[in-house]
């Protein structure tokens, strides 16, 4: 076993001295992040600056068996960065280059720890007619990590999953092997993760990092439309909500669709905002768009159960903004910085069931929820937040909001949902609740993958 | 006692019944209008009630002052009809409740009521309010909740108002400058009509305004500009306050251009239409609006109401008129610049 001071040297060798750290101050910043799982600390912090010095962190900490884990921007909330076991924190934000925009196979290959908020200022100042699908986190979320948890943007109506957008991967393998997934194994061109080729991003994408650093990635891109609106709908009956998002994607005409349910500000109290938002080269194409949406639900209209709010352009203007600035606004509203949801994907004819789950769970335990649902697929699915906030400096309110949180990802999972991003606990459930060969099957990847089970160890440990 | 101070026999006599022979959207022969208005007011159901759009005219069309409105509105909540969907009137009944978040700037005798609209923020400043700026009340304990007349719910007016009207009082407030005709009408006609007594002197801001470009002397300059004046619904509870836009205008130099939607014959913004009847109506009276603007020569649209400058700034815009609240047009007249502008449009992608 080699002394942790002979690491730290073999790892300043590897990056330089001013990419190394162990002092109290980095690790005490690494081993948390603004949810709910306690913390861990880390013994070094290290940021490569290249593919090659992550193989050469990746094969140290292999050789030694150390714990190695790599990082975003740590904004999951769910602890997906913690170091369980300690080890090394590869954080990956110097690698932050967009490195290729193809505008006519319409993709970008951007490296490991480029941002979300750097992406899209490249794309709005070289590619104004290309866009990608932009999450609600943070403009410091990368986009390898957003990708790595399946995050979901503005296009998720259109086109699914963030990770449904990959179209390849530059891959560290835990035993030190770069390795490239999808087209760009075989071309110099990065349009597909998978077809025609057995599609092998499966074995990186959804794994939190516990089977290889992800150095490279392509993300497919999409036309930007010159303008863009936000029609506001409002209903005070649950049970339409479901009916209403599939109305609202039949048109075909709808970017995306967000609803909004939480009780303060008062406006919002005893209504579900739902948020569709078009785009359009023209008025004249906006104003199509802007007729279908309100067609889809006219009769709702005139039996008084759906209704549109007029909304101003300074109005509108924190709606349009992306990233939303409402969800930061909400994850502080208990004051004192403290927001986690759990985010099941779920079937849309669960949103009325879930609600009630929410409000029930709420007054229970006594904590300030919300919930911000986006539409995913044509109607194939959504994402359902089930979300709390609450003052970090008070303990009895993280463990209410803990045990709240815990109760509804046990309630979804029983309804059908899959956690999305699930913390260590989560997993544990989900992983419970699997199919015995399917779990199976992951376990005989790690192992291939990762013999030393070195790779963010904690989650999807598999026993 | 509150209630609405409504006269049926004044509705007897009535010749004309111009409350509804007038209405823009009716479009009814007096003799129907007779027998729907005889209707209303034996509180029987009649079609009129579904298809009021709430434009509040009908209000200025009665020369009796009888609140044909307010009749009708309170007949809308009696019958169960909603002008608007119920999740909308939710929001608006949720959203102003007084939860006891406002603003009370500096207490004084007299003092502005910015409503519930933050749009003054931006447009209280500089010579014009020199001595009269920081003494502010706004938010929802100030409100004068005249909007439920839109949404046929009289009864969260007629709760909630009576202790509005003591908050103001208790300040000590003897002259209240409204800045929204909402709340000047709501303290000078709705209610009187409902029996609220008022105690304080409610001062339109168009009067303020005129006495202060008075007062400015040889610094006013006439913008000699055409313009069109967007009246809106509230300008109806007070019609007499019409008059003093013609007095800004001669001050200033504005010429208000002549055209057919204008004075009692006003079309609003139609927001409020939009979403209680949908967007065809809707469109339909701003594309009418704005085309009379355009074709009476207008270089200016005049805003007074700040819901109308959401609904119809960037219109107006897009025909080439440029729009100003009217209180920056008297600021422009004193060399001051405009304070509310068209915000970039919000788009981003």
């Amino acid at each position: 076993m080699v002394t942790t001071n002979a690491i730290h040297e073999s790892l300043v060798k590897i990056v330089g001295k001013s990419y190394v750290s162990a002092s109290r101050e980095e690790k005490y910043f690494y081993a948390r992040d603004g949810g709910l799982m306690p913390p861990h600390e880390p013994d070094f912090v290290v940021l490569p600056r290249t593919t090659e010095e992550v193989q050469e962190i990746v094969r140290l900490a292999n050789r030694e068996k150390i714990p190695i884990v790599p990082a975003g921007a740590g904004l999951a909330l769910t602890g997906l960065v913690i170091p369980q076991k300690g080890g090394i924190v590869v954080d990956m934000k110097r690698m932050d280059r967009v490195l290729e925009v193809n505008e006519k196979a319409r993709y970008v290959i951007v490296e490991g720890g480029t941002t979300q908020g750097a992406l899209k200022s490249y794309l709005q100042k070289h590619h104004p007619h290309l866009r990608h699908s932009i999450p609600d986190a943070p403009p410091s979320a990368t986009v390898v990590a957003n990708a790595v948890i399946h995050g979901q943007g503005r296009l998720a109506h259109q086109h699914g999953f963030n990770s449904d957008m990959v179209s390849g991967l530059e891959v560290v393998l835990p035993t030190g092997e770069v390795c490239r997934i999808g087209s760009c194994s075989v071309s110099s061109y990065w349009f597909s993760k998978g077809p025609p080729l057995p599609d092998l991003s499966g074995l990186f994408l959804g794994w939190f990092g516990t089977t290889g650093i992800i150095t490279k990635l392509g993300l497919k891109l999409y036309p930007c439309k010159k303008l863009r609106d936000v029609m506001v709908l409002l209903t005070d009956k649950v049970e339409l909500v479901p009916d209403i998002l599939l109305r609202l994607s039949h048109t075909e005409m709808v970017e995306d669709t967000v609803i909004s349910a939480q009780p303060l500000p008062l406006r919002f109290r005893g209504t579900f905002w739902i948020m569709t938002y078009i785009t359009g080269d023209s008025d004249e194409e906006l104003e199509f768009k802007r007729k279908m949406v309100w067609d889809a639900v006219w009769d709702y209209f005139q039996s008084r159960d759906v209704g549109f709010i007029s909304t101003s352009p300074e109005g509108k203007a924190p709606l349009l903004s992306m990233p939303s600035k409402d969800t930061t606004r909400f994850a502080d509203v208990a004051k004192g910085g403290g927001f986690q949801y759990a985010g099941p994907i779920t079937p849309i004819e669960k949103f009325p069931a879930f609600i009630r789950k929410l409000e029930e769970v709420a007054a229970k335990y006594n904590v300030f929820y919300g919930s911000t649902t986006r539409l995913i697929g044509s109607g194939h699915c959504m994402m359902f937040s089930f979300s709390f906030s609450f003052n970090r400096a008070n303990p009895d309110e993280m463990a209410r909001a803990k045990r709240a949180l815990d109760e509804c990802s046990k309630f979804a999972l029983e309804e059908g949902a899959v956690l999305w991003k699930p913390d260590v606990d989560e997993q544990k459930m989900i992983m419970e609740k699997m199919d015995p060969n399917t779990l199976e099957l992951m376990r005989k990847i790690k192992r291939l993958l990762d013999p030393n089970g070195i790779m963010n160890p904690g989650n999807w440990e598999m026993r | 006692m509150i209630g609405l101070k409504f006269d049926k026999t004044k509705c007897v006599d009535c010749k004309g019944v111009f409350c509804l022979t007038r209405c823009q959207y009716l479009q009814l022969d007096r003799d129907t209008a007779r027998k729907e208005w005889q209707k209303i007011v034996d509180g029987e159901d009649s079609f009129v009630l579904e298809a009021c759009t709430t434009c509040y005219a009908c209000e200025e069309y009665c020369p009796f002052h009888n609140h044909p409105f307010y009749l009708i509105v309170e007949r809308q909540e009696q019958k169960g009809i909603l002008p608007a969907p119920r999740p909308i009137i939710t929001m608006w009944i949720n959203q102003c409740q007084p939860v006891g978040r406002f603003t009370v700037g500096k207490v004084d005798e007299r003092m502005l009521s910015y409503c519930f609209l933050p749009h003054f923020n931006t447009l209280v400043k500089g010579k014009l309010f020199d001595d009269t700026a920081g003494a502010v009340v706004f938010g929802q304990e100030f409100f004068c909740n005249a909007v439920y007349l839109h949404y046929a719910h009289t009864s969260v007016i007629t709760e909630r108002l009576p202790q509005i009207v003591a908050n103001i009082g208790k300040l000590g407030v003897r002259e209240l400058i409204c800045l929204h005709d909402e709340c000047y009408g709501t303290f000078t006609s709705l209610a009187p009509a409902y029996g609220i007594e008022v105690p304080f002197k409610p001062v339109h801001y168009f009067e303020y305004l005129y006495n202060r470009l008075k007062g400015l002397g040889k610094t006013v300059k006439k913008l000699d500009v055409k313009a069109a004046y967007q009246r809106n619904c509230s300008s109806r509870l007070a019609p007499e306050t019409d008059k003093l836009v013609d007095d800004i205008f001669s001050l200033i130099g504005v010429e208000r251009v002549k055209r057919e939607y204008d004075k009692e014959n006003a079309l609003c913004c139609a927001e409020i239409i939009r979403m209680g009847k949908g967007p065809a109506l809707a469109d339909d009276i701003q594309k009418r609006n704005i085309d009379d603007m355009v074709k009476a020569g207008a270089e200016y649209c005049v805003f007074n109401c700040p819901a109308c400058w959401d609904a119809l700034a960037d219109k107006v815009a897009r025909k080439g008129i440029k729009p100003v609240h009217i209180i920056d047009l008297c600021k422009l007249a004193i060399g001051e610049a405009q304070s509310l502008k068209l915000p970039e449009l919000a788009v981003e992608v």
